[in-house]
């Protein structure tokens, strides 16, 4: 036996390899552009953010320019694609990453304050910031009444909110047909995803003046304001849900002699609710940062407030907006700083760690794929 | 158990829109009727007038009667519910319920109406439907796994496993065979001249081969044009529909001579 080898081509000069850029190219003119780039903002005199806005520039016009004269027209429009989706990522990216970046340099020092979480500001005077900045000793006071605020609040919100907002999705889906009263609920929902937060706020006010009485502030009072601007989120998320579960399934139990409202029950809700849970975590998030409403309808307290149906509340916004505005020594507004910027940090974590578990939710709940 | 259908000049609508007009067909019971015909011509809606299914969708109604056993479906009174426990479907694709396991799709009919049962009696109920499905044997093992999981001939007799779980006395078959491999169809096909003689089975398909080879009686439906209402043209024997029709229509159809 004798085996014909067919001399193999030169694969470095392959004929379907000619007329492209090095793998390096990119990195190359990266450099390049960095350097002309810091070369050009001395000139103005130096700042990081305008050495970074040249050097972009630099890249995308030296990338495409060289690319067109190499690869042709149809590559240099794609790296020009390439470099502006790549470029409005980064736009889009930098502020968050400033945001989560300031937010940790200043509430790190007020979040390991020992205490922080589990005290309240109730006797804190400014007296005390005060030897606190003379003496160098710790801060005192802590969150601890706005967090259990935050939590109590958030989580009555949530209780009026999901059955409202899920029962009015199911009957938009399920019952409505299209018709003058569903598509009345569905504008309305529209409407109501517009409603600046403070007139929700004055709209509880406003109803517990009516009902209960004058100056009527609980936590009550501002669970039922953030629930005013829960619901529409929750009813369009539930009801875009439910919509995406497939019509089979329903005949499937209907043919199987089930009646509507179990069909809904056990196999409709079931199917979408994964997507239906990270739709409520996403609204109690969206909810748990607002100051306004919370303010004109639960007040604000320094001292620790179990009672979500009576008395004023403090809550993690509220508690930050006054420290930074009536900081607790006004001669010494340092430590209402540091823990202002510590309730920030508390109140990024408690919103990461809801879209954590809305993701963890949406998995365990997921229909079960695999053999 | 199973029971005989009589239609009665039935007309179907979807909306305003007439789409079968004037059927009258007696299917027999523990027999097995093949529904052929060009696509739109309004078998697959028949068909789903025969378990209340059509009136799921917003603005469909029939006018005529569907005799049960001699017992008007449409009636006053009558709930679509009962009709639909009764008459049992299976769909043209596969649809077993996601979020639930392979036993508990069988069990689905049972659970979802909240029917107390007992471990023993469930367990019987899931071997004896997968084996009226020639699926036990390959999924006897994996009884807890997500239905989904299955191959598409597989979940299709899944699908007809639950259909037969609560022992309708009728179960309607919309092209179950259509998304289905050669090996699968042949499956089912075997499935379908079990069930005869337990079930009166009325079967929708494309495939006139298929219509030959299981069924006992066969209606040709055809439309005489767009917007125009389909309408039952034929309904006899298998072997007289496919070898000695009556109707020109017919013979063309089944012969591949079209228009």
């Amino acid at each position: 036996m004798t085996t014909t080898l067919t001399p193999t081509p030169n694969r470095r000069r392959s004929a379907l390899t000619k007329g492209q850029l090095p793998k390096y190219a990119p990195w190359v003119v990266l450099g390049a552009s960095l350097i002309v780039g810091a070369a050009l903002v001395n000139l103005i005199g130096f700042n990081p953010f305008g050495w970074g806005l040249i050097s972009a520039i630099l890249f995308t016009v030296g990338l495409v320019a060289w690319s067109g004269s190499v690869e042709g027209a149809r590559k240099a429009k794609d790296k020009l694609a390439t470099c502006l989706v790549f470029g409005s990522f980064i736009i889009a990216v930098l502020p968050l990453v400033s945001v989560i970046w300031t937010a940790l340099v200043n509430g790190i020092p007020g979040l390991m304050t020992p205490g922080f979480l589990g005290t309240s500001m109730n006797g804190v005077t400014g007296v005390a910031d005060n030897k606190a900045v003379e003496n160098g000793t710790k801060v005192l006071g802590g969150v601890y009444h706005a967090l259990i605020g935050t939590l109590q609040i958030t989580a009555l919100a949530t209780v009026i909110s999901v059955p409202v907002g899920l029962l009015t999705a199911v009957y938009l889906v399920e019952y409505g047909n299209d018709r003058f009263l569903a598509r009345a609920i569905t504008f309305f929902v529209d409407v109501m995803t517009g409603i600046p937060s403070i007139v929700a706020g004055l709209f509880a006010a406003a109803f517990f003046f009516i009902v209960v009485g004058p100056g009527t502030k609980t936590g009550a009072v501002a669970a039922i304001a953030l629930s005013v601007l829960m619901i529409p989120v929750v009813v369009r998320s539930s009801e875009e849900m439910l919509k995406i579960v497939p019509n089979e399934l329903r005949e499937a139990a209907y043919a199987l002699g089930v009646r509507k409202w179990r069909t809904i029950v056990k196999v409709v809700i079931p199917t979408a609710i994964s997507g239906i849970a990270s739709g409520v975590t996403l609204a109690i998030a969206r909810v748990i940062g607002e100051t306004a409403p919370i303010l004109v309808t639960a007040g604000f307290a320094t001292a620790i407030n179990n009672n979500v149906f009576g008395g004023w509340m403090a809550s993690l916004p509220t508690y930050i907006y006054t420290q930074i505005l009536n900081p607790t020594s006004p001669s010494n507004p340092g430590p209402s700083d540091q823990r202002a910027w510590g309730a920030a940090l508390v109140l990024i974590i408690l919103v990461m760690l809801l879209n954590l578990i809305a993701r963890l939710i949406a998995r365990v709940f997921a229909p079960k794929q695999g053999r | 158990m199973s029971k005989r259908i009589d239609v009665k000049d039935l007309n179907v609508y979807y909306g305003n829109f007439l789409a079968v007009e004037g059927v009258n067909i007696n299917i027999d019971a523990k027999s097995v009727t093949a529904f052929i015909g060009p696509s739109g011509c309004g078998k697959s809606t028949f068909l789903r007038t025969l378990n209340r299914m059509h009136e799921v969708l917003p603005g469909a109604h029939v006018e005529g009667e569907v005799l049960l056993d001699g017992a008007d479906i449409y009636g006053p009174g009558v709930d679509p519910v009962t009709v639909r426990t009764n008459i049992g479907m299976v769909f043209q694709r596969p649809n077993p319920f996601p979020t639930m396991s392979i036993r508990d799709n069988v069990l689905a009919g049972v659970k979802l109406n909240n029917k107390r049962i007992s471990k023993g009696e469930a367990d019987a109920l899931v071997e004896k439907s997968l084996q009226g499905a020639n699926l036990w044997n390959e999924v006897k093992d994996r009884l807890d796994k997500p239905g989904s999981g299955l191959s598409g001939g597989q979940q299709q007799r899944l699908c007809i496993a639950r259909a037969i779980a609560v022992e309708p006395a009728v179960l309607l078959m919309d092209e179950p065979c259509s998304a289905l491999d050669p090996i699968s169809t042949l499956a089912v096909e075997d499935l379908i001249n079990e069930l005869k003689d337990s079930y009166t089975v009325v079967i929708v398909t494309h495939n006139m081969q298929q219509a030959a080879r299981v069924s006992d009686k066969t209606a040709f439906f055809n439309i005489a044009g767009t917007g125009k209402p389909g309408k039952l043209i034929e309904f006899a024997d298998t072997s007289t529909i496919f070898n000695n029709p009556s109707q020109k229509a017919t013979e063309d159809y089944v012969s591949g001579r079209f228009g």
